[in-house]
């Protein structure tokens, strides 16, 4: 008998009725039960567990990511496994098809990766180095705010706007996150901000 | 939401209309399964499409996209005819007995004091009538009453003309609002869940207002399992809402001043927010203690009472605000030089793709921040027919930069019920992805750097914001958690004893009781407070106990306000302070104080008989007219949406909403009935979340390619095969799709009129693991919402026809 019979396999002989004559007479009746008692102390003994929360709609199911390494001990850690948290009063372990599909999110390989500019005419991005990037933003902020930065209107009055350049911040950032970037935007002045609760 | 998704277990009924949720929030969802499971609630489901929400419910019922305030106006209406009331609650907790000032009209679909040419207002008339001690006369009685306008104002939407406007059949109207009204007993409640199927019209907001009102007859806000619950979209949309990342917001709903506002004494002059009925809280009124704690935490030191909290350093807006359609229409006319992307997609989450990429390429200089390669960041990139551009003519220098996603990163989110989590990081970011945080810490300590050395604009905010992290490159999840919260910046004591310190200097405020105006305190967001106090982060909590199982998890995380549950809770008991369900207590009056099993949404000590439970609003009691606070109305009216299949039954000279901003060359972009016959709406797939699920193999696997989905007889009429290609058009834009042909989606009569509906799921784009596709944007109209600018994109006009398969 193949010993690697896998999950799929053992359900699909299961469905067919085999389970119940040729593998249960050859003791293999609790083969599903052996399979998971298999992974069970090998996820729990090699792998971190780190409480998250779903990342797609705001229902924000709790969720439980295992992975490879711990980043509180310093080390590279390298997601494996996702799964809902059965402790959370809303999901309560369950996951729906988005939620469930987390895993290949973080592991899109059309994650972006590296700072990248792509130049006027261009059809292609070049690689740059983070310090190179936002040097340039730097730079590109400062001279649009310096030359149309609105101190006065017409009446005289003071507005301190600067209205040439936006920022729409991302609704799945955090709070924390939020209220940095609200930090700095306002305090150049920006007007043209906005988010996708608009949308 | 008004309440949380672990409390739609103790509901009744639910309703949901403007939203999916069977599919957009599944887990969610399982709450309303759980109602009907043990409590043997009923879920009515009204949707133009046959949608899984309303394949599990106990009553469908179909109706035209954009046609929701005939319906809802149309159930007021059968329920006030046939005194299906919650009479007490009505009474002592909405505006229905105050009585409106003389001159108020309404007439032909429009109120009193409309100007065509300014598609604006005057709302003067729009108010109550004051008495000489400077309260609202109240009188239900009175002909001018709101209960007697309301009245008047409803008695159009009958059964049959919600028939004729919604393409609803009258008896399966009849059956939703008898269902409905049984709700407006004490011991029944409904709840209502909506998302984006109502807020995405022109009159979005009077669509959500319209079903506020119904729930306030029925008597259903404030209750367990009943409520206003909105199902938000995003993980973090309500935080990013809350901390007022918009155009026109500071932190906690409070708002940045215009340029009339010319002085902060002008600017706080608007916003005293005095009683409107005796011994009322009108909560607002401690507005100054939440601003100057703003400016505490934003400006620190440089912020004194001296220079008015530094009032100046905020930017004055001259435009209502510089939401993302002006600000596209803006970039459009090439009068904006940067724009940046944080984890957003505008090339196709946004109306007119086609403007929208008119747009991008006017721009000088786009930075994205994203941890996946966004459609938007390579709007320049040719992609065949799926985005057809010519890149050499193309100015605008993109900057890409890659950002962590959920995994690698740590903080709070708020949810849907207002619950804010705190999540921890478990992976390390591939590549050389940075937090957000980090980078917009980089680009300030870059841009202060080149203002302190080389001077410039008004660099005085710039310099002065208080920065005091440990690493100023990088604010840590915890550093700016605690500012949300708010802090002591100088001791205060006690005024009549001064050896008691009542604030001590660098603690951590308790919440924003202890907020003041006079600098002695900063918060960077007032109705956050509390949630990292010296109590330590108590959005990270985690005892899942729920005394006797009432589904409010008081001690899970933390709920802004001030760990409140369920908003408007005191209203869950009548006048005399006792809960109108036995079965159903939250909170109630043990005659010196309230108690309960939530945080009480009143002072503790407020007589009953004597403060409403509406403590926001100068009143004390909800609007079922809400003044001149809406632009298109203190009632909703049926509009058309700007592009309808047919005529306005009841004002046919109108089109759309009359005071939806609509910029000039957008409204000669709308399409007509007769060249574009059929009604298309937009939605999602429950296998896909937005443009982001498509990144991930087994999402693309589940739903891998870009469609439209017909009914049998149009697909009959048109000659199109199901699983065929077909091509969709608007006046704006076309689009090409495989076709699915279904039973989920019937023709309806509106007016006499058979209207076939079109609907267009919206995931698929050029970037990631699916087949390239397109989604409704390329078609949608570029107008918003009359109050908050929130794109039409739920209705609107096409044609369709058989077609070939798109070139790559």
């Amino acid at each position: 008998m193949n010993m690697e019979l896998s999950r799929r396999q053992f359900i699909k002989s299961a469905s067919v009725g085999i389970a119940g004559t040729t593998l249960g007479a050859l003791g293999f009746g609790d083969i599903e039960e052996a399979y998971a008692s298999s992974i069970r102390p090998w996820k729990l003994a090699n792998l971190t567990e780190t409480r998250n929360t779903c990342t797609y709609c705001s229902v924000a199911c709790g969720i439980i990511m295992y992975s490879k390494g711990d980043l509180r001990k310093g080390e590279k850690a390298d997601l494996i496994y996702v799964e809902g948290d059965p402790d959370h009063p809303t999901n309560r372990g369950t996951l729906c098809p988005k939620g469930a599909g987390l895993h290949d999110m973080v592991h899109a390989k059309t994650r972006t990766l590296y700072p990248q500019i792509r130049k006027p005419g261009s059809d292609k991005f070049e690689r740059v180095s983070w310090d190179a990037a936002l040097d340039r933003i730097a730079r590109l902020i400062k001279d649009d705010r310096d030359k149309n930065f609105i101190a006065k209107n017409a009446d005289g009055v003071t507005v301190n706007r600067w209205i040439t350049t936006g920022f729409l911040a991302a609704s799945a950032t955090t709070n924390e996150t939020a209220w940095c970037t609200y930090k700095v935007v306002r305090a150049m002045g920006m007007l043209a901000f906005d988010n996708q609760a608009r949308v | 939401m008004t309440n949380s998704w672990t409390d739609i277990k103790n509901t009744d009924l639910v309703v949901i209309m403007g939203g999916n949720a069977a599919e957009a929030h599944p887990c969610g969802f399982k709450w309303v399964t759980e109602a009907k499971a043990n409590r043997g609630a009923k879920l009515i489901v009204v949707d133009p499409r046959f949608t899984r929400s309303a394949a599990v419910a106990d009553y469908y019922a179909p109706i035209r996209q954009g046609t929701d305030i005939a319906f809802l106006l149309g159930v007021i209406n059968y329920c006030m005819n046939n005194d299906k009331v919650q009479w007490e609650y009505v009474k002592a907790f909405t505006n229905a007995p105050y009585v409106v000032k003389e001159g108020f009209t309404y007439e032909d679909g429009l109120f009193t004091g409309y100007d065509p040419v300014r598609r604006d207002y005057n709302r003067s008339s729009w108010d109550y009538e004051l008495g000489e001690d400077g309260y609202v006369k109240s009188d239900i009685d009175h002909p001018r009453s709101v209960w007697s306008l309301l009245k008047k104002h409803v008695a159009l939407y009958t059964p049959e003309m919600v028939e004729r406007i919604c393409g609803t059949p009258k008896d399966k109207f009849l059956k939703v609002a008898q269902m409905i009204s049984e709700c407006s007993t004490p011991t029944k409640t409904m709840t209502s869940m909506y998302a984006l199927g109502w807020t995405q019209h022109s009159k979005g907001s009077q669509n959500i207002r319209a079903m506020a009102m119904l729930q306030l007859i029925l008597g259903n806000i404030g209750v367990r399992g009943g409520g206003m619950n909105a199902l938000r979209g995003h993980s973090n949309i309500q935080g990013l809402t809350d901390i007022g990342l918009m155009s026109n917001l500071i932190p906690g709903y409070l708002t940045l001043p215009t340029e009339k506002e010319t002085t902060f004494d002008v600017y706080m002059s608007t916003r005293g927010f005095k009683p409107l009925r005796p011994d009322q809280m009108s909560y607002w009124q401690n507005y100054k203690k939440f601003f100057v704690s703003f400016q505490k935490a934003m400006f620190g030191a440089a912020a004194t009472s001296e220079n008015n909290f530094a009032y100046d350093y905020l930017p004055k807006l001259d435009v209502p605000a510089y939401d993302v359609l002006r600000i596209f229409e803006l970039m459009h006319e090439g009068k904006v030089n940067g724009y940046f992307c944080q984890g957003f997609n505008p090339l196709l989450s946004f109306p007119n793709r086609k403007k929208i990429t008119s747009a991008l390429s006017k721009l000088k200089f786009l930075v994205v921040m994203d941890p996946l390669q966004t459609e938007t960041a390579r709007f320049w990139q040719n992609h065949g027919d799926f985005n057809d551009v010519n890149s050499a003519s193309i100015q605008t220098e993109v900057i890409e930069l890659p950002t962590t996603c959920f995994a690698e990163d740590e903080g709070s989110l708020t949810n849907s019920g207002r619950w804010l989590q705190w999540h921890w990081p478990g992976a390390t970011p591939p590549g050389e992805a940075q937090q957000d945080a980090w980078i917009m810490g980089q680009i300030f300590q870059r841009v202060k750097a080149l203002y302190q050395k080389e001077g410039g604009a008004y660099a005085d905010p710039i310099l002065n914001l208080d920065w005091r992290y440990k690493d100023p490159t990088e604010p840590t999840a915890v550093e700016l958690a605690k500012e949300l919260n708010g802090y002591v910046v100088e001791d205060v004591r006690d005024p009549n004893d001064p050896t008691k310190l009542v604030l001590e200097k660098g603690k951590q405020v308790v919440s924003f009781a202890a907020l003041r105006d006079d600098g002695t305190t900063a918060c960077g967001c007032w109705i956050y407070s509390g949630c990292y106090n010296e109590a330590g982060n108590n959005m990270a909590r985690r005892d899942t106990s729920d005394p006797d199982d009432t589904g409010i998890y008081p001690k899970w995380s933390w709920s802004w306000p001030v760990n409140r549950r369920i908003l408007y809770n005191r209203a869950s008991a009548d006048i005399n302070g006792n809960s109108w369900d036995d079965t159903r207590k939250l909170l109630w009056w043990d005659g010196a104080k309230w108690t309960g099993y939530d945080v009480p949404d009143i002072a503790p000590t407020a007589k009953p008989d004597v403060v409403g439970p509406y403590i926001m609003n100068p009143e004390g009691t909800a609007r079922l007219f809400v003044r001149g606070m809406m632009r298109d109305g203190p009632f909703p009216v049926h509009y058309e949406p700007f592009e309808a299949p047919v005529a306005n039954v009841i004002a046919p000279k109108i089109r759309g909403n009359p005071v939806a901003r609509v910029f000039l060359a957008d409204m000669e972009q709308f399409g007509d009935a007769k060249d574009f016959p059929y009604a298309a709406t937009s939605y999602r797939v429950t296998e896909h979340f937005h443009f982001w699920t498509k990144h991930s193999q087994v999402n693309a696997s589940l739903q891998p390619q870009f469609f439209v989905e017909i009914g049998e007889e149009l697909a009959k009429e048109k000659n199109i095969e199901p699983g065929s290609w077909v091509r969709v058009w608007s006046k704006r834009g076309s689009v090409k799709a495989k076709a699915v042909v279904t039973k989920r989606i019937q023709p309806l009569i509106c007016d006499g009129k058979k209207v076939h509906i079109v609907g267009i799921p919206l995931h698929w784009g050029f970037m990631g693991e699916t087949k390239k596709g397109f989604g409704p944007n390329s078609l949608t109209p570029y107008v918003g919402d009359a109050n908050i600018e929130t794109p039409e994109f739920k209705a609107f006009l096409v044609d369709i026809e058989p077609s070939t398969e798109p070139v790559a």
